[in-house]
């Protein structure tokens, strides 16, 4: 059932708006009228959202058609918008913690001279960001896709007089095109596969109807080049290394970026084509492993992490591991329910560390915090209840997302022991990884330097009102998706519209759910008890561990950059040199300039032979002859 | 005088007018060049507007006998094919006479080749006479090899001579091409003749056609330059002056990729059919090559320079996928390169003019001085490296598409080079313009003026129109596109199968 709503196309040109003002314009404006205009267009962008949100019909779809942006026959690919459920879902989380983050960094950014600039970015991204969810086809997708990176490389190297920042930003932007290419070769081989079939279109609906007639095997190949792009884009193994460098970024646009929205559009990504990846079992179970594995990785590399963000950082790539393990196993709304219930817990920690952060006058190294609840109360209650959220403390939203995502890892058809043992050890990772940190941060001895601790301050109420929401939505937000033995979930039937009905779990152990719950529950109380063992008390038992081989391994996250450097980087780097500074000018332009030489040379032993002596052309003209006559003989 | 004719002699009657004017009246001068410059855009978009979009013929014809002895005639006329690059010649005629506007020496000479060489471009784009198209093709040559002789740097005439003798060696060989195909077509239809169309109609056995196919094909690969022809490319750039670098990549370049289209594929279809693998190992050895390549210059126009091997790479992989998406993706990423690597050389020409500096190393941390100026060349470089929802992605998207079809390897391999891409333009631009505006000579640096804004608006404002809207262009580019390709479909039977074909059915299917 589609509908036509001419109000769509104005979620995204809305931000588009107040970007293009304020790149224009800003200069001429005062800075503060900038984040004013930016925080207005996303505010008006969420109340439409809202409203299609609203207005859907069950089972429905929106659709908005601008014009034919590229046609060439068979190709064509329309400039053309819908919402559908898991589109409005979408946009809900992106204007609405959009807005949040925007109004919080009216506060966090103030001071900034560049707020301008920063303004017109933040709301470029929403721009890009509800395009990509509103594309009724890949390639504007695509248009999305590699906008929101765009605007993540931006705002990573914000502050660009640093060259760390701008070196991560180029890092990021550059990792997330190595999985664009396979995701563009994924279209194209979409494409042509199903021109095959005599079905051109690149459209999401008539690729659903179409898409049993793909051949199997090229389903799984097209299904794997689309989850090489998930890689990049939302930081999976091997390409997850550029999201704990994206922290150079200021903090609300970690929060909004690199945690609530971009990173997950991978996650999107394999729900809007959950058609295609249901086809495919093979890459299915790929995507599950992956998922798996790089919850279990990142969270081991979170516990020995003090930078205070890239605790969050390498938490985000592990829970976005959780969600494409439940994609994997086929769960996809399990995937998206946890991707709307992170969106809330990890902005909110985010913000809290930027409001820790904001404290302290820019120190991120948790080992100089410490006992900061008494000077930041709102933002200590906050993080604490998005601690105990992402920990899966009962009757809060990670508890029921994650607990989704472990039952069906188990239970499905897809999953299996192996997969919910490695999600199971996760769980009890993140709650000691997360406890850690919060000790470190909030309680025990303050160990601020002087002049930081004397201006400590809680942060302005645009700072705290933002966290206060956000940790009440970490709460609440999972009460739509609770389990059937309690009053059931509402999400579930809302998006199956759209994901479609999911094959039902093997039901043979009735309370076999309620028994993984008690299972999860057991391993985050237990994370939680070593963290405040080995954290939570005045101890010397920490830096001891600090001095161990294993946590050395960790800090240094397995050396895996080092090792990406050595194996891929430098012996390129070296090809290209040699190529540039030996191939080129010398053997290609060499040869080039030796023709020319040659001939030059050529040239001139020739010009001798016209000496313009009679007595050498007589001489010439004599020997000629004689040879004429020698050869006429001799034949 | 015809709508075409107007066009084509335009500048180069200018170019006589200014010899009028006082050798020291340096503004008046250049105003009179501008005003010509403009004029001749405007006649273009008159051409524009008569254009009939659903036409493939040619457009715009005009014929008269020029020797009348030999069958040489004056035959102009417009196609789809040619249509945006004459466009693209005249829509960077003001913006190169405005590069100009800083010379101080000879300022008379320098404007009277550059008002020169857009007759000569405007020419060869439009010459439907295989002589004809042979004078524009050597008349560009001249005042090239001036304007990077005389106000070139310090390397300029080893870097003029290497280009104009380079070129002539390519090109002397298709000259003799040409007059073969005059006789040829003499001995067969008794007709002396060098018209294009007529000569179209010849059948030539298959290896006449090879070796004529060889002839053109090695001028228009140096041109364009395909890898390994290149080498003269980044001398010719980093000698140049700013404006003579802005045409030598923007439109020179094309000339060799415009030489295939309109020359050596429809003349010779089953040469040209069984070079294509070759040809577009060719392209994807310089796609990759090039960006490699890129990625390691200090100088900044030679980065560029480079860039160019690898993005004309892009264009003669498209042209040789024969169909639609491909050749269309070539055409279009002619008009993308044009208009992204001109930008990059004004904006290099407008640093140096500042600096006199071109090294990456002289420069970073520009942002904080020279905030409209990275704006400008962030959304050149992002352009350049084919950013979607910017000109470059349509083109590169269409063109990975063409060659899929053929060869998924083809496209994958050139695929990688997007990633390359992204790579040697986003280092380069970090260097230049992130990180702490250390030197000291930076930190006096003047921001862009009205004239040098006036230069680079038009050009970014187009980056974004065909990027969101490109449909103008390719709709008009299609008809002609799809006679090329049926002349080359109507030979595929005879040719030996050399790659997996689509079977008839399916091609019917598509409506190719």
């Amino acid at each position: 059932m589609m509908e036509q709503f001419g109000l769509l196309r104005f979620i995204p040109l809305i931000p588009l708006a107040g970007a293009a003002l304020n790149i224009l314009f800003g200069a001429r404006l005062r800075p503060q009228f900038a984040g004013f205009l930016a925080c207005g267009a996303v505010a008006l962008s969420f109340l439409v959202s809202l409203a299609v949100f609203w207005l859907l019909p069950a089972s429905g779809v929106f659709r908005d058609v601008l014009f034919i942006w590229i046609d060439s026959e068979p190709f064509k690919a329309q400039l053309s918008f819908q919402a559908d459920a898991l589109t409005a879902v979408m946009l809900l989380v992106i204007t609405g913690i959009g807005l949040l983050i925007h109004v919080y960094s009216l506060g966090y950014m103030g001071d900034d001279e560049g707020m301008t600039r920063y303004f017109a970015y933040l709301n470029l991204f929403v721009f890009f960001m509800s395009l990509l969810v509103l594309a009724d086809n890949l390639l504007l997708l695509f248009v999305g896709w590699e906008g929101v990176g765009l605007c993540s490389y931006l705002l990573i190297g914000f502050w660009y007089e640093d060259h760390t920042n701008t070196i991560a930003g180029n890092k990021a932007f550059i990792v997330n095109r190595i999985g664009d290419f396979g995701f563009l070769l994924g279209v194209l081989l979409l494409f042509w596969e199903m021109g095959r079939q005599g079905v051109w279109t690149l459209n999401f609906s008539e690729l659903e109807r179409a898409a049993h007639l793909l051949r199997p095997e090229s389903v799984t190949l097209i299904t794997l080049l689309f989850f090489a792009g998930a890689t990049g884009k939302s930081a999976q193994i091997p390409l997850y290394v550029w999201l704990p460098d994206a922290m150079q970024g200021p903090t609300p646009v970690s929060a909004l970026i690199h945690a609530a929205t971009m990173v997950t559009a991978g996650v999107y990504m394999t729900a809007r084509l959950h058609f295609l990846f249901s086809l495919a079992p093979a890459t299915l179970a790929v995507i599950a492993t992956i998922g798996a594995l790089t919850a279990f990785f990142a969270a081991t590399i979170a516990v020995a992490q003090n930078d205070i963000k890239r605790v969050l950082a390498y938490s985000t790539v592990s829970q976005l591991g959780y969600m494409f393990l439940a994609a994997g196993v086929g769960a996809f709304s399990a995937a998206i329910f946890h991707l709307f219930t992170h969106a809330f817990f990890k902005a909110c920690l985010f913000l809290g560390s930027g409001s820790v952060i904001h404290a302290l006058g820019g120190e991120q190294d948790m080992r100089k915090m410490g006992g900061l609840r008494r000077y930041l109360p709102t933002t200590y209650w906050t993080y604490l209840v998005a601690a105990l959220v992402i920990s899966g403390a009962p009757l809060t939203a990670g508890f029921f997302s994650k607990d989704q995502i472990l039952w069906q890892a188990y239970a499905s058809p897809n999953g299996s022991t192996q997969l919910w043992l490695l999600a199971w050890l996760t769980a009890g990772l993140t709650a000691f990884y997360m406890f850690r940190q919060l000790f470190m941060v909030f309680h025990g001895a303050c160990r601020v330097a002087e002049p930081a601790k004397a201006r400590l301050h809680e942060s302005p109420a645009a700072m705290t009102v933002p966290l206060v929401l956000l940790a009440l939505g970490s709460i609440f937000a999972g009460w739509l998706g609770t389990p059937d033995f309690m009053w059931g979930s509402v999400w579930d039937p809302w998006l199956q519209s759209v994901l479609g009905v999911q094959e039902a779990v093997d039901d043979a152990a009735p309370g076999g759910e309620l028994f993984l719950m008690a299972l999860t529950l057991g391993i985050a109380a237990l994370g939680f008890l070593l963290a405040f063992l080995l954290y939570g008390r005045e101890s010397r038992v920490a830096e001891r561990i600090a001095a161990t081989t294993i946590y050395r391994w960790l800090a240094h996250k397995y050396y895996v950059d080092e090792i990406y450097d050595c194996v891929f980087v430098r012996p390129f780097t070296a090809c290209a040199r040699w190529l540039a500074q030996i191939f080129d000018p010398g053997f290609i332009d060499g040869f080039v300039n030796g023709v020319a030489s040659t001939i030059r040379a050529g040239s001139l032993s020739w010009r001798r032979i016209q000496s313009g002596d009679v007595q050498h052309y007589l001489f010439a003209f004599l020997a000629g002859t004689l040879l004429i006559f020698a050869y006429l003989l001799g034949r | 005088m015809s709508d075409l004719s107007l066009l084509v002699f335009l500048p180069a009657l200018g170019a006589l007018g200014l010899l009028v004017i006082p050798r020291s009246r340096n503004s008046a001068l250049l105003q009179a060049a501008l005003s010509v410059a403009l004029l001749t855009f405007l006649q273009s978009l008159w051409i524009l507007y008569r254009f009939d979009p659903n036409l493939g013929e040619m457009q715009l014809v005009e014929r008269l006998a020029w020797i009348p002895a030999y069958g040489i005639d004056y035959f102009v006329g417009i196609d789809g094919l040619s249509l945006f690059l004459v466009l693209l010649t005249t829509f960077l005629g003001p913006i190169t006479i405005l590069a100009s506007w800083t010379i101080r020496e000879r300022i008379k000479e320098y404007l009277f080749f550059m008002l020169l060489l857009e007759t000569g471009m405007l020419g060869a784009l439009v010459a439907l006479d295989l002589f004809l198209f042979y004078v524009y093709w050597e008349v560009m040559l001249v005042p090239m090899y001036f304007l990077i002789g005389v106000w070139g740097g310090p390397r300029r005439i080893y870097a003029a001579v290497k280009f104009v003798i380079y070129t002539m060696a390519g090109s002397l060989l298709m000259l003799v091409g040409i007059i073969f195909l005059a006789t040829r077509n003499f001995q067969v239809t008794q007709r002396l003749t060098f018209d294009l169309l007529r000569i179209a109609h010849l059948h030539l056995p298959y290896d006449e056609q090879m070796w004529l196919f060889l002839a053109f094909a090695l001028s228009f690969a140096i041109k364009v330059p395909l890898f390994p022809l290149h080498t003269w490319l980044p001398d010719a750039h980093v000698e140049a002056p700013t404006a003579g670098s802005v045409i030598l990549a923007a439109i020179l370049l094309k000339m060799g990729t415009y030489g295939f289209l309109r020359f050596a594929i429809p003349l010779f279809p089953e040469a040209a059919l069984v070079a294509a693998p070759f040809i577009a190992a060719l392209a994807l050895t310089g796609i990759i090559y090039g960006a490699m390549v890129a990625m390691m210059q200090e100088d900044l126009k030679k980065l560029v320079a480079y860039s160019s091997v690898s993005h004309l790479g892009f264009v003669m992989l498209g042209l040789f996928t024969f169909n639609l998406q491909g050749i269309q993706g070539a055409l279009y990423q002619m008009l993308n390169h044009g208009l992204s690597t001109g930008a990059l050389f004004l904006i290099v020409g407008m640093i140096y003019e500042r600096r006199h500096a071109r090294m990456i190393d002289d420069f970073g941390g520009l942002w904080k001085q020279l905030p409209v100026f990275s704006s400008f060349f962030l959304v050149v470089t992002l352009s350049s490296i084919g950013l979607p929802g910017l000109n470059g992605f349509v083109g590169e998207f269409l063109i990975l598409l063409g060659a899929f079809e053929v060869s998924p390897l083809w496209a994958a391999v050139a695929a990688s080079g997007v990633v390359l891409g992204a790579i040697y333009m986003l280092w380069m631009f970090r260097r230049v313009v992130f990180g702490p505006l250390a030197r000291p000579e930076n930190q006096r640096l003047q921001d862009l003026n009205s004239r040098e804004i006036f230069m680079l608006a038009p050009i970014v404002g187009l980056i974004f129109f065909m990027g969101i809207y490109p449909q103008p262009f390719l709709s008009r580019m299609k008809s002609s596109v799809r006679l090329v390709i049926q002349r080359v479909e109507s030979q595929k039977l005879a040719v030996p199968l050399i790659r997996g074909e689509a079977s008839d059915e399916e091609k019917a299917a598509r409506g190719n």
